[in-house]
């Protein structure tokens, strides 16, 4: 395999910088400032086919492989991290059909979520249940009648969880808490009108503020079974996998975000003048930019790498999916730390927008497994009995 | 309904790095990444939604070098259907005259109802080429268009066309040259189905030897070129801008009095 991006990786590539550079990024401040999610931007993304990106053509997807897609958040997310989260969460939350769905349930959903007519979030996490998954409490009890399944519980932090109109939901389906705790949840598709779900609140967060978070509620929602995403009992492994295939997306975001704030960084070192000459002649400013982009291409090529290896399937696609987003969360978040400091002043107020970056590159060390988890996922992965 | 539009690739201003050759100052297009000539995208942009209106294909074509399908294919993923392109190491160095004659022989072995054109091109700038096709093909030339319709059953085309009192209405029959400009409205972004699609369109290239020069074919390229460029210079460097950081109603007192010292207001 040559060690480029093929012909079509590069034309996608261009085109989205393109629409990111010319359609998003004059709207980046504003959705900051409102926090209001950017519905203009979703429909921007859904006529031009981005988010069909990762779905198989035969359901009107363009078929693009983990690579492709990460390209693509990664130049949206350059200029504005919520909106490089819109392509990223539909991609997260369609992964558990993907991998475990059936034929059927691809063909009910993915046309409508590849032309982005509907839109899919990913509730896994709790209030009490964050890094340590098993331990979820929302469950889903059999209708032994009907065969329908009633969920009850509560979802916290679910990325577009209340513009969504699907909701994957994972919830513990064991009778009895003897069974292993990573057999105990199951894995339902919930539809935004289900009587008896819920929005409770939507979080105020320090970045990607036009993405919102929510809290869901489910009170007695009745799912029918063709609902249901892969067996009884293989909800945690689904969300594995997911994650497994889902966190180079979160790097890529880092990615986009650090090479956007070394872009500002760059143009403003060339631009400002002080002691009568640009500030970028002056050599700890020019070896801090030269740090940021040695640190945001090495990120950057591991991320290729790292996807480049999972859609191979290769073995250790954990591994690889936990290095590429532990070194693109901390190199986002130092870049766009460095880049504020280049700019003293101007970098901390909303005239530029590096602050803004360095607020949205904080969450990429968060979610989809915190920076600690990824290293766990990467020492055991070391460790594992060969 | 079938359109040909005529596109140019140009250096992209954005990539910077556009310059003349010192030895003969012509452009020098390794130098830049090329793109479509704006005013084209706008052609094109009105050809493909007529044909979205009225049925039918829009086909480029195009005349420059190797590499210009690259470009080319960027106007496929607009929506065109395919592509002509004429290259030759012979049409180096091409003046307007040359390039006319040339267009007009590929054109006039197209099946075409309607032929656009931008109004004129961001590196040679000459606007003159698409009258010339027109001419020398003894087509209707309706040019500045700011509205076109066609009537495929009566086979006219109906243009409002741009002049400094407003516009005026011309009619014409088909097949008729079209010059499109910017009021026609803003030309789309490709889509990523679009792009892929492109990859599989039909880009015909053709050599000078494949196309019936209007007026012959001894008299074309860089060797029959009517104007020479003797010398060039580059634009002097601007000077430093002068940034005003200042209370609203002070910074206002100082931009008028900055305008006024110029004599610009």
């Amino acid at each position: 395999m040559p060690y480029r991006l093929s012909e079509d990786q590069a034309a996608l590539r261009d085109a989205v910088r393109i629409l990111a550079d010319e359609q998003i990024a004059p709207r980046a401040a504003e959705i900051d400032r409102t926090a209001e999610f950017p519905w203009d931007v979703k429909e921007l993304l859904a006529g031009h086919d981005v988010l069909s990106l990762p779905y198989p053509e035969q359901y009107g997807g363009l078929g693009g492989d983990l690579l492709t897609v990460c390209l693509a958040v990664e130049q949206i997310s350059r200029v504005c991290a919520t909106s490089g989260l819109i392509l990223a969460v539909q991609e997260l939350a369609s992964l558990p059909l993907l991998l475990a769905g059936s034929d059927d349930q691809k063909a009910r959903w993915f046309p409508d979520l590849a032309s982005g007519k509907l839109l899919i979030a990913f509730a896994l996490t709790e209030a009490e249940a964050g890094s340590d998954v098993a331990a979820a409490r929302t469950r889903a009890r059999r209708d032994g009648a009907t065969g329908d399944w009633i969920i009850d519980g509560s979802k916290r932090f679910i990325s577009q969880g209340s513009v969504a109109d699907l909701i994957v939901v994972f919830a513990a389906t064991a009778e009895t808490d003897e069974t292993a705790r990573h057999r105990r949840l199951s894995c339902f598709v919930v539809e935004k009108d289900m009587p008896g779900f819920g929005v409770e609140r939507i979080e105020h967060k320090m970045g990607i503020r036009g993405s919102p978070t929510a809290e869901l509620s489910f009170n007695g929602v009745r799912v029918p079974d063709a609902n249901r995403i892969g067996e009884v009992g293989q909800g945690f492994e689904i969300a594995m996998r997911t994650l497994d295939r889902s966190r180079p997306g979160i790097a890529a975001q880092a990615v986009g975000i650090a090479q956007g704030a070394l872009d500002v960084a760059s143009a403003y070192a060339r631009d400002r003048t002080q002691f009568g000459k640009p500030i970028a002649e002056f050599q700890m400013i020019g070896a801090m930019l030269a740090d940021m982009d040695a640190q945001t291409e090495a990120a950057r090529q591991l991320l290729y790498k790292a996807c480049t290896e999972i859609d191979a399937g290769a073995p250790d696609t954990a591994r690889w999916s936990a290095v590429c987003k532990l070194v693109a969360g901390d190199t986002a978040m130092r870049v766009t730390t460095d880049a504020v400091q280049v700019l003293g002043g101007y970098g901390y107020i909303d005239e530029f927008p590096v602050e803004r970056m360095m607020r949205d590159a904080k969450i990429t060390q968060l979610y989809e497994g915190t920076q600690q988890i990824q290293r766990l996922v990467i020492a055991r992965a070391l460790t594992a009995r060969r | 309904m079938r359109i040909v539009v005529l596109v140019k690739p140009v250096p992209d201003t954005a990539s910077g790095g556009e310059r003349l050759r010192p030895d003969d100052w012509r452009l020098d297009r390794a130098a830049t990444t090329a793109t479509v000539n704006a005013n084209d995208e706008y052609a094109l942009e009105a050809a493909l939604k007529l044909t979205e209106a009225h049925g039918g294909e829009v086909i480029l074509l195009t005349m420059a070098g190797t590499g210009a399908t690259d470009t080319m294919r960027k106007a496929l993923a607009m929506g065109a259907a395919s592509g002509v392109l004429v290259t030759d190491d012979a049409l180096g160095g091409s003046d307007i005259v040359s390039t006319t004659r040339v267009l007009a022989g590929a054109l006039g072995a197209m099946e075409y109802d309607l032929a656009f054109a931008g109004a004129d091109t961001s590196d040679g700038g000459g606007g003159v080429v698409p009258a010339g096709v027109a001419a020398l093909l003894g087509l209707p030339y309706l040019s500045y268009a700011a509205k076109i319709e066609p009537d495929p059953a009566a086979r006219t085309v109906r243009v409002n066309r741009i002049n400094p009192a407003g516009y005026e209405v011309l009619e014409a029959p088909m097949p008729a040259l079209v010059v499109a400009t910017q009021a026609l409205g803003e030309p789309r972004y490709p889509s990523l189905k679009g792009i892929m699609a492109a990859r599989s369109k039909g880009l015909e290239t053709k050599a000078l030897a494949d196309v019936a020069v209007v007026g012959g074919d001894a008299a074309v390229g860089g060797a029959a070129s009517t104007t020479a460029v003797l010398s060039a210079e580059a634009p002097p460097p601007r000077g430093a801008p002068r940034v005003i950081r200042e209370p609203a109603d002070e910074a206002a007192r100082q931009v008028v009095a900055f305008l006024a010292e110029r004599r610009i207001i």
